[in-house]
């Protein structure tokens, strides 16, 4: 179980719920003797200092009574509790290892029962099987359970439907075994979560069924019992029914914001810190490249993004792009594409914080613009593509629509100047039939076609810049060639400058003119796209080429490939990132090798490439 | 083995259509073709994981095991690697010390340390959690291994040790393969025969050299202009 959060209900539900079982505990030892002591002097008081909850028929103490009753109010809860859960789950995994058709009627015995209203099962259970505790905790265990049964079921198809799940039944384990050995253990933590709010349920349940007179009988006593006792008597002296209402409202409230907590704590992914926290460093721009390029329209120069905990997935990131030029970033999953480009738009989600020496757009920085004229600059020069077109489309909305908005919005255009703009646009990157699609919704429309209208929405402005993001990975190699070549069609026409970020490399010595390799959030080396094939010179850049099989790889020899792992943001050390997978390494690379000019047009970060 | 006029419907849609497909043994066959083309549903009929029409002839069609794409959805998280390869061996009711040798020779056969065995998959890369799941399949000493996109969830730079790997199989162990794959280029690396999937049919099937080289259906040949080249422009 992973830590809880520190929110305040959280600390509530914990504080509350130690109470309660310290309560339970010390209680009876401490406090029986005088949860018992009749005295007949002080029948039916009310509050005073000698007893500050009042007194019974009997002249008992109330509020001994109240801290004794603590331990049986929470144990038959807890006995409640499991017994429910305990039938709840058999109910509910039934159906998995069940032939068919009795898996079905489990199941819609299942569906009967959690429709029914849950006191009445209890109460029904309560007064079949007898008064007193036993009953209750029966009721209230009978009524849970549905609750358990419906939660296993959902909780265990899902895993059913896992490929673990598949491989385990090909490989002819027993339905049984997969129930036991795969679907019980994934599906426990949930499940446990579920309990400690079951408990706070029973508890009031049980209060209930003991308030009815249905639950623990004389001369036992529990919270619920005492409620009903002091009750007729609220009028005159209210003490004698706060007190055990008040304890068995703390109870429960207490075991729901556990549960709560431990819900919420277990659906956080664990963050793994790294020990050294590498700071982004100031002026750290290397040599020759911090002049001010006045033609280019991006220039980012020493971009940093950081998480909490020491988590950084872009590292002091240097990039410049022309008009009309088409650059690509490449590198493995996590080296920071998507974040260099989320925090070019500035989109980088919280608690993500960006620095950058410079950034700037069609010559304005970013850095010094107010909000408000940052985001009407981007709003109106930047069109970004990801590789799920449905990011950027409302599913809710007809595509024409969604397209001829941004022209009213950002353009202030009229409605039917924007209508027609869209569907000119929706033509203009070879949709067919634009008008009849501008009215579909975009389920209507293909992956393909989907990312074309994206493209589209880009275009209903005049983009100075445009931001792909892997936006062919999820296309089929035919439509990949038909996007790839609109977006070159694109950047010709409007002569904006375009980011094209691919973990294949293929793709972007296809498309691009100039290529930007990027491992663990830095920029490794930077090279003209006719020089990929044959010219790389960073030991990285050289062996994703070669472990890239194309259509002309010597089948008879082995494909190259790289040992070991990238290093996740938190683990980059002070040195080369790549040296533990790198073949060349020697000591020196201990240190960080600075990205330097290696020939025309070309830099490279690596002491052994010169 | 042979897949004979496999079909399967899901209601009135057809998704493989009639398809017969020779495995010959010790033979690694391609399977191209793009996303919906009903390529993984052929491997879920083949391995038994949906029904289907037709058959399968030479060959024990409960000893075909399949491969996995998404090596982090075939590994049960809370399993450890040892119990995850032992599942393969069920079958052979081994005794406690010779099942963990052969757990140990499995992840030996997909270059893993026997180390391994004792962790849990949240601490492998995408490429070791890959060779586990081959490895869990060699267990039940498969006629037949169906390898459905399993490079596709990976890294480049991992993607070229585990095509290496699935090629050293066949020559150390003679195992015969479907290799699915929506990329034509790693296909035509490691098979000996290409078989090309559009809309639940088989539209060419041959040597991978001819098919590649002189392709004979249009839509082949449309796939082939489309695969991106390094330094092409
Ligand atoms: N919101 C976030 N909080 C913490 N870490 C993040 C967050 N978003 C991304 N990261 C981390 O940053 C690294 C780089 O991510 P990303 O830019 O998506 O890489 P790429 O696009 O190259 O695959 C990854 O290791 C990822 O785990
Ligand atoms: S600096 Fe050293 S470790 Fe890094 S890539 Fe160059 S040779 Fe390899
Ligand atoms: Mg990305």
């Amino acid at each position: 179980m992973r830590r809880l959060p520190r929110t305040p209900a959280g600390i509530a539900g914990i504080v509350l719920v130690t109470l309660m079982v310290i309560l339970a505990i010390i209680g009876p030892p401490i406090w029986g003797a005088g949860a018992e002591r009749i005295d007949s002097t002080v029948i039916l008081q009310g509050a005073s200092a000698a007893h500050p909850l009042g007194t019974d028929n009997l002249g008992r103490d109330i509020l001994a009574r109240v801290l004794v009753a603590g331990r049986l109010s929470l144990t038959l809860a807890l006995l409640a509790t499991l017994i429910g859960a305990a039938a709840g789950v058999v109910l509910g995994a039934l159906p998995s290892v069940l032939p068919r058709r009795a898996a079905r009627l489990v199941t819609g015995t299942v569906n009967a029962l959690v429709a029914f209203p849950g006191l009445l099962l209890a109460m029904f259970t309560a007064v079949v099987t007898g008064l007193g505790a036993r009953g209750a905790v029966l009721g209230i265990g009978v009524a849970i359970a549905p609750g358990f049964a419906r939660l296993t079921q959902t909780l265990a198809a899902s895993v059913a439907g896992a490929d673990y799940v598949s491989a385990a039944r090909m490989l002819g384990v027993s339905r049984r075994r997969i129930m036991t050995s795969h679907v019980l253990p994934n599906i426990a933590e949930p499940l446990i979560l579920n309990l400690t709010q079951a408990l706070g349920g029973a508890l009031l349940g049980l209060a209930g069924m003991s308030f009815l007179g249905l639950g623990v009988q004389p001369p036992s006593f529990d919270w619920g019992r005492l409620l009903f006792d002091g009750l007729g008597r609220i009028y005159v002296t209210p003490a004698v029914a706060l007190g055990p209402a008040v304890a068995v409202a703390f109870a429960g409230i207490g075991f729901n914001l556990l549960g709560d907590a431990l819900a919420h704590a277990a659906s956080r992914p664990a963050v793994t810190a790294g020990k050294d926290v590498p700071r982004a460093v100031p002026g750290s721009v290397e040599p020759g490249l911090d002049e001010p390029e006045p033609d280019a329209v991006l220039e980012v120069r020493d971009l940093t993004v950081t998480f909490p905990g020491g988590v950084t997935p872009v590292r002091g990131l240097s990039l410049s792009i022309a008009p009309g030029e088409i650059v690509g970033l490449v590198g493995e999953s996590g080296s920071g594409k998507s974040l260099t480009a989320l925090a070019i738009g500035g989109l980088v989600p919280h608690p993500g914080r960006v620095n950058a020496g410079r950034l700037r757009l069609c010559g304005t920085d970013l850095g010094e613009l107010p909000e408000q004229e940052r985001r009407r600059l981007l709003g109106t020069s930047l069109a970004m593509v990801f590789q799920d077109p449905m990011s950027s489309l409302n599913p809710a909305l007809k595509v024409g629509g969604q397209l001829a908005e941004v022209a009213t919005v950002h353009q202030g255009a009229s409605r039917t100047e924007a209508r027609t703009r869209a569907v000119d646009r929706l033509e203009h990157v070879h949709i067919p039939e634009p008008d009849r699609r501008a009215r579909q919704h975009p389920h209507e429309l293909s992956g393909g076609m989907r990312q074309r209208a994206v493209i589209a929405m880009g275009l209903m402005g005049t983009p100075r810049l445009i931001i792909a993001d892997e936006p062919t990975t999820a296309l089929d190699v035919t439509v990949q060639r038909q996007i790839l070549r609109l977006l070159r069609e694109v950047t010709d026409e409007t002569g904006a400058a375009t980011l094209f970020i691919s973990h294949d490399i293929a793709v972007v010595g296809e498309l691009c003119h100039r290529v930007v390799v990027m491992y663990a959030g830095r920029v490794v080396e930077e090279l003209p796209v006719g020089e990929l094939a044959s010219g790389a010179a960073h030991p990285y850049t050289r062996a994703l080429i070669a472990s890239l099989p194309d259509m002309d790889t010597d089948r008879s020899l082995p494909l190259a490939s790289i040992p070991g792992r990238q290093p996740s943001p938190a683990e980059v050390g002070g040195g080369c990132a790549f040296a533990d997978r790198c073949e060349l390494a020697t000591d020196r690379c201990a240190e960080r090798p600075p990205l330097i000019p290696y020939g025309k047009a070309h830099l490279v970060a690596c002491w052994e490439a010169s | 083995m042979i897949i004979k006029n496999l079909t399967v419907r899901f209601g009135t849609f057809t998704a493989v259509d009639d398809v017969t497909l020779e495995i010959p043994a010790g033979a690694i066959v391609g399977l191209v073709g793009e996303s919906g083309s009903g390529k993984s549903t052929l491997a879920r009929a083949v391995t038994g994981l949906v029904p289907y029409t037709g058959g399968i002839v030479g060959g024990d069609p409960r000893r075909i095991q399949m491969v996995f794409q998404d090596p982090y959805a075939s590994l049960d998280p809370r399993m450890t690697v040892g119990t995850s390869v032992a599942e393969g061996l069920q079958g052979l009711r081994l005794p406690r010390a010779a099942r963990q040798a052969e757990v140990e020779r499995l992840l030996s056969l997909v270059s893993l340390p026997a180390s391994l065995a004792g962790r849990y998959p949240r601490e492998l890369s995408g490429g070791q959690r890959q060779r586990v799941a081959i490895a869990r399949a060699l267990g039940a000493r498969p006629e037949l291994l169906v390898a459905d996109e399993i490079t596709s969830a990976l890294d480049v730079s991992v993607q070229g040790a585990v095509l290496n790997l699935v090629r050293s199989l066949r020559e150390e162990l003679g195992l015969s393969m479907l290799f699915i794959s929506h990329n034509l280029a790693v296909v035509r690396y490691v098979s000996d025969v290409v078989a090309v999937m559009h809309q639940g049919r088989l539209v060419e099937i041959g040597p991978t050299e001819e098919v590649v080289g002189s392709p004979t259906d249009d839509y082949t040949r449309s796939l082939l202009e489309a695969i991106p080249r390094l330094g092409r422009t």
